[in-house]
Formats: C-alpha cells, sequence, structure tokens
C-alpha cells in the first residue's frame, strides 16, 4: 500500500477556508437535532460529527466543474463542495429554495452547479455512476475528475467492487473516498469485513490503495490531492481510505448502546477541528481563530434563517410531466 | 390473546418459530445485538446465539442468494432486507435464480426461505426509502408474496410463511409497525392464499393491500354515514391471489375499486383490477376503479408527501364516482 506523500501542503489560506467550512458543516448539523425533536424537520437525519476533516480535506482539492456524489452522510462534503448552507437546509427544511426545490430531501441532494451530483441514500449505489461521469470525461478528453464518497460498509457491497473493478481496468478519473469510521450503522466493521484496511483490496484492482487518519485535514487533503492529480493526468483511480469515526449515533432513529464509551472518548480527544484549530494557533492569534468561529457560525445562522422563512413547495410540484421535454433533451 | 405492536407480533412468530425448527436461523442487517432497525428481531440473537441470528455485511445480493442456497440444503433461513426499495437489488436471487429451480430442476429441490422486508411512504424517508414494490416480485412465478395488515395476521402469515416449502416474500410496511392489536398466542396460523374479508357491505367491494386496508375502512366509515355500504377486502397474500372471495363479493356488490400503494402504472393494483374484469365481467356495473401512491419518485417535503399517498377521502371519492 502507497503511504500519502508529503508534497502538496495546504497554504494557510487553505487551511482557514478549510476550518471555517469544518465548523460550517458541524455547526449547521448540531441544530438539526433540536430542529428534529421539535418537529420542525422531519425523516432520518444522519451526521458527520467527527468526520469533517475527511470530507472537508477531500472535496478541498476538487476544482468547481469536478464533481462529488456522496451518501446520506452527505453535508461535509457538499460544504466542502462549495454548496451553499442556504440551499442544503431550505432542501432539509422541504422549502421551495432548497436545493431540488423539497422534493429531494436530506438524503438525495444534488447541486449541478456546485459539482454534488449527487447524492444516494441506496448504500454502495453510487460508486457505479461515478464511474460513468468518470467514463464521460474520459469519452469527453476532459481533464475532470469524479470523486466517488462512500462508507466502511458500503465497501461490502457487490456494486462497490464492481464499480471499482470497472475503473481500474479502464484507468477512469474517478477518486474513491471510503470514509472508514467503524460503523455500518450499528454493525462494528469488524464484524463486516474480515480486513481492517479496505484500501488493501486496491490491489485487486490495480489502482493505489491510500490509507490516512481522517480526522487529520492536512494528511486527508494531501492524499487526495494526489489521487486527483492522478486521475486529471489520466493515470487512472486511487481508492483512498480515510480512518475517522462517527461521534454521534447512526441518525436520528438510532436508539444507540453499541458504541463503546471508551471508543467515543478516545475519539473525542482527536477531534478534527481542535486539532486544525491547533495547526492554525501557530500562525494565528486568538482573535483571529475566534472570528472564523464567529464568521462560520454567522453562515449557518444565515442559513437555518432563510431556510426557516422560505416558503414551503408548492403541491403544484406534484403534477409536473414526468418525462424530460424530448427536444429539450436534444439540445 | 395480547395487544401486540405490528412488529412484536412478528418478533413472536420469529421465536416460536426459531423455537420449533432448529432450522430456522435469520440473516440480515443490523437484526442481531441491535434487534433490527424496526425492532422485529429483538432479543433473538441472544436467546437462539450469534449462529442462528446473524448480522451480515450489507451485501443484499449475498443475503438473498446465501438464503437461497442454505435453504436448498435443508434450513429454513428467514431473510431480512431492510427497506423494500432495496428489493432491486435481490431481484436476480428471486427471478433468475429462485423461481427457476424447483420446477426446472424437476422438483429435485424445494426452496423454503422467507424473504421479510418493509416498504411504503408516510415517514419522510424520501423515493429511495419509501416505495412499495410488490409488482416486482409478483411477477414471478414460483414465489408467494405475502402482505399482512393487522397485527394478528403478520404473526400468523409469518408462521406459516417459514413452514412453507416455497420461498415467500414477506413484504411489511413501516407505518403498521407501531399499530396494536389482539394477537392470539402461540399457534397461531393464518392460511397463505387466504383474504380476509374485513367489513361486509352491499354496494360496493373495496379491494385493499396492507395500510390502505386500515385506511379502506376508514373510507368505508365516511361513506356510511351516506348510506352506502362498503366491503372491504384484504387479500393478505398478494400471489397466489384469493380470486374467489374477490370474485364473490363483487358479483354481490357489482362494483370494485382497488386500492394499492405502489405506482399505478403495471401496479399490483391493475393485476387485481383486471383479474375482476375478467372473471366477474357480467357482473360489473361500472369499471373498476384503481387508486395508487402518485406516479413520479416520491418526494420529501411533507407536503408533496402527503398528497401523493392515497388517503381515506380519496377513496371515498373513488367509490362515490364509480357509483355515480
Ligand atoms: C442497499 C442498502 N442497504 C442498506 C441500507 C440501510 N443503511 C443505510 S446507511 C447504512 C450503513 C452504511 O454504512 P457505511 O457505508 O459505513 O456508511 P456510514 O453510515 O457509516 O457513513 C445502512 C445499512 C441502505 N440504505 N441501502
Ligand atoms: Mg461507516
Amino acid at each position: 500500500m502507497a503511504k500519502a506523500a508529503k508534497t502538496n501542503r495546504p497554504t494557510l489560506d487553505e487551511l482557514k477556508e478549510m476550518y471555517v467550512k469544518m465548523v460550517v458543516t458541524r455547526r449547521m448539523e448540531e441544530g438539526l437535532f433540536p430542529e428534529h425533536r421539535a418537529g420542525n424537520i422531519r425523516g432520518p437525519i444522519h451526521t458527520c460529527n467527527g468526520q469533517e476533516a475527511s470530507a472537508i480535506g477531500a472535496t478541498a482539492v476538487l476544482r468547481k466543474d469536478d464533481l462529488v456524489s456522496t451518501t446520506h452522510r452527505g453535508h461535509g462534503h457538499m460544504i466542502g463542495k462549495g454548496v451553499p448552507a442556504r440551499g442544503i437546509l431550505a432542501e432539509i427544511y422541504g422549502r421551495e429554495t432548497g436545493l431540488c426545490r423539497g422534493r429531494a430531501g436530506h438524503m438525495l441532494m444534488a447541486d449541478l452547479e456546485n459539482g454534488l451530483l449527487g447524492t444516494s441514500a441506496i448504500v454502495g449505489g453510487g460508486p457505479p455512476y461515478a464511474v460513468g461521469q468518470a467514463l464521460a470525461f474520459q469519452c469527453q478528453g476532459s481533464d475532470r475528475v469524479a470523486m466517488s464518497c462512500f462508507g466502511d460498509g458500503a465497501a461490502q457491497n457487490g456494486m462497490v467492487h464492481e464499480a471499482m473493478n470497472v475503473a481500474g481496468l479502464w484507468k477512469l478519473p474517478v477518486v474513491f473516498l471510503c470514509e472508514h469510521n467503524m460503523y455500518g450503522l450499528t454493525v462494528p466493521s469488524s464484524s463486516q469485513s474480515p480486513i481492517a484496511d479496505i484500501s488493501d483490496r486496491a490491489a485487486g484492482y490495480d489502482m493505489p490503495g491510500v490509507k490516512v487518519d481522517g480526522n487529520d485535514v492536512v494528511a486527508v487533503y494531501q492524499a487526495a490531492a494526489e489521487a486527483v492529480a492522478r486521475a486529471r493526468r489520466g493515470d487512472g483511480p486511487t481508492l483512498l481510505e480515510t480512518k475517522t469515526y462517527r461521534m454521534v449515533g447512526f441518525s436520528t432513529t438510532d436508539i444507540g448502546g453499541y458504541q463503546p464509551e471508551e471508543e467515543i472518548a478516545a475519539w473525542a480527544k482527536r477531534d478534527p477541528i481542535k486539532r486544525l484549530r491547533e495547526i492554525l494557533g501557530k500562525d494565528l492569534k486568538p482573535k483571529e481563530l475566534d472570528a472564523m468561529d464567529a464568521e462560520a457560525q454567522g453562515i449557518v445562522d444565515d442559513a437555518y434563517e432563510f431556510a426557516k422563512t422560505s416558503p414551503e413547495t408548492p403541491l403544484d410540484d406534484l403534477y409536473v410531466p414526468e418525462y424530460a421535454e424530448v427536444e429539450a433533451a436534444h439540445g | 390473546m395480547a395487544e401486540l405492536r405490528y412488529a412484536e407480533a412478528l418478533n413472536q412468530a420469529l421465536d416460536e418459530e426459531m423455537a420449533r425448527d432448529e432450522g430456522v436461523i435469520l440473516l440480515g442487517e443490523d437484526i442481531g445485538n441491535y434487534g433490527g432497525v424496526f425492532r422485529v428481531t429483538k432479543d433473538l440473537q441472544e436467546k437462539y446465539g450469534k449462529s442462528r441470528v446473524r448480522d451480515t455485511p450489507i451485501s443484499e445480493q449475498v443475503i438473498a442468494g446465501m438464503a437461497i442456497g442454505a435453504s436448498m440444503m435443508g434450513m429454513k433461513p428467514v431473510a431480512e432486507i431492510m427497506f423494500a426499495d432495496f428489493l432491486p437489488l435481490v431481484i436476480d436471487a428471486l427471478v433468475n435464480q429462485a423461481s427457476m429451480m424447483n420446477y426446472s430442476w424437476a422438483g429435485q429441490v424445494t426452496i423454503p426461505f422467507v424473504l421479510r422486508t418493509q416498504g411504503g411512504a408516510g415517514a419522510g424517508a424520501a423515493a429511495q426509502h419509501s416505495k412499495s414494490l410488490e409488482a416486482m416480485v409478483t411477477h414471478i412465478p414460483g414465489i408467494k408474496v405475502v402482505m399482512p395488515t393487522t397485527p394478528a395476521d403478520a404473526k400468523g402469515l409469518l408462521k406459516s410463511a417459514i413452514r412453507d416449502p416455497n420461498p415467500v416474500v414477506f413484504l411489511e410496511h413501516k407505518m403498521l409497525y407501531n399499530t396494536k392489536g389482539e394477537v392470539p398466542d402461540g399457534e397461531h396460523l393464518v392460511p397463505i392464499g387466504k383474504a380476509k374479508v374485513v367489513r361486509e357491505g352491499d354496494d360496493v367491494t373495496i379491494v385493499a393491500t396492507s395500510r390502505m386496508a386500515i385506511l379502506a375502512e376508514e373510507a368505508a366509515e365516511l361513506l356510511a354515514k351516506d348510506g352506502i355500504s362498503c366491503e372491504v377486502i384484504d387479500p393478505r397474500t398478494l400471489r397466489p391471489l384469493d380470486v374467489e372471495t374477490i370474485v364473490a363479493s363483487v358479483e354481490k356488490t357489482h362494483r370494485a375499486i382497488v386500492v394499492n400503494e405502489a405506482w399505478r402504472f403495471g401496479g399490483y393494483g391493475a393485476e387485481v383490477a383486471a383479474t375482476i374484469a375478467e372473471m366477474a365481467f357480467d357482473w360489473l356495473d361500472a369499471p373498476v376503479g384503481r387508486i395508487g401512491i402518485h406516479d413520479l419518485a416520491i418526494p420529501f417535503a411533507k407536503p408533496l408527501e402527503a398528497a401523493a399517498i392515497p388517503d381515506a377521502g380519496r377513496i371515498a371519492e373513488a367509490v362515490r364516482e364509480t357509483l355515480a
């Protein structure tokens, strides 16, 4: 297994941007739980609390015209890719101003303009179409890259194997980001896979398998930068595995009881936001760090206000044509 | 008799059948230590051990495939597919494998497994976690499809399904798990292939499946106030369908509405409507009505989702139209 190279160090400005995005993700998600309990939002809500470094670090290296596809646990990838918090929250509130007019909901969002395409809550359902996106880029002679995010649980699904095999075979410009948070729903990954590191499988697909500390945003950024550069050059896919941990339950429906207290406590010490704050503390004054926290909070507050005051999606949205216009589809 | 929730009734059925037959094993995601995301397999791993109650990886195709292989070797697997929306992932196992084995191999093997799953809208779970895909499985010869509405039927049908020598797809509904009802203790078997007349009436027959059967009863209540008498039939088994009970009812009422939560086009309701038209044509005074969920991906936003799902008002309206 290849070691992540120590090149591609993010600049201070990039670190600052990632910090703000990580805090935006955290604060935005923290706000969802009380809103769900109050009945203001519905459906199961999954958060990436504790995994922000993986999501933000990996997407930070993508261009606006690159694509990211994600799962039910995708808020970090969305914020990282530049999807506005306003559109995300308005979608979660089922509002007309949501990314998908409230039709898709929290688990299925897409934002073409910002390269979020898309979100699937069918575990393992995303990688096959990400490979297809990469196939299109290859056919079109473009240097765009598709990043496919999925979990350790999804790695056990046949669709993911098929996707990685084809990508390795045809050297497609795709980065497989496996966020290993140690659980697939309530079942520990040790009960789902005979091996601890999913990246070990990369050899079977003839692609580099890279394992990094998923709570270290710099390490994730560097490994992702190399994987994306490789894909952009036309050298093919990478399986990048970020070792991280889901600090809260699986979703709002989780009754818990299966994540050992000691395990949670140990990972709390490795909180990715605190760690990045320490790194930034070497270059920035506490006041500057606080200002970044305030900036993030401002973005989140504004987005909640926007979502809550937006109009509900009208019932007319049920009575739209079933098919895309034939003429439009042919350009 | 005890008052049980639908999920508890299913749990009781599994418990009793596991105690009765050592060949019964459970396979599925989060069914062991956690007891299932809908609590149907609660405490069963503790009681019967990790060998018989197995948490599987998130690998639907092999969950279904293993159930087939183990069943042909004498086990009685009960596999859980967490959402009916994931049935498309196991459809090869059902349509290309399980359905042909007994017939094409000239009776050398039987495939006695049960594949439990749950569908239905109403929980704000959106397009990939709310569907009713019964038509995908009722299309397949050689596979029985069961869809209980009440806790008592849930228990009795699951026990029968486990004892059945054929593959049985067992369809639950997420909005029914917490509904309560009287459930007979111990040996309570509901025969597969037998419909239930939930309410007797003279003016129109409403054939309604799963949660829709409950809404059909509500509609019948509403209509009774206007002097319209509805007979409500819950098929309980979708395949093989109890045509006799349905036709006998239509011969009495001369009108029929089919209510099924799935998409209408090519849906299960179409099969029932066509069967009625074929078998009871001479008795019909109006075309057979058909109600289903709105024919688009199920939307997330609450008002949209609510408007997409059939409700008692819409069923009552359809009954009035058929009588007009
Ligand atoms: C095909 C499929 N099977 C099962 C599920 C139910 N489910 C949703 S998320 C999940 C766990 C996914 O685990 P992992 O891939 O590790 O992602 P994580 O939730 O840990 O981010 C399961 C089993 C699903 N949505 N789709
Ligand atoms: Mg996981």
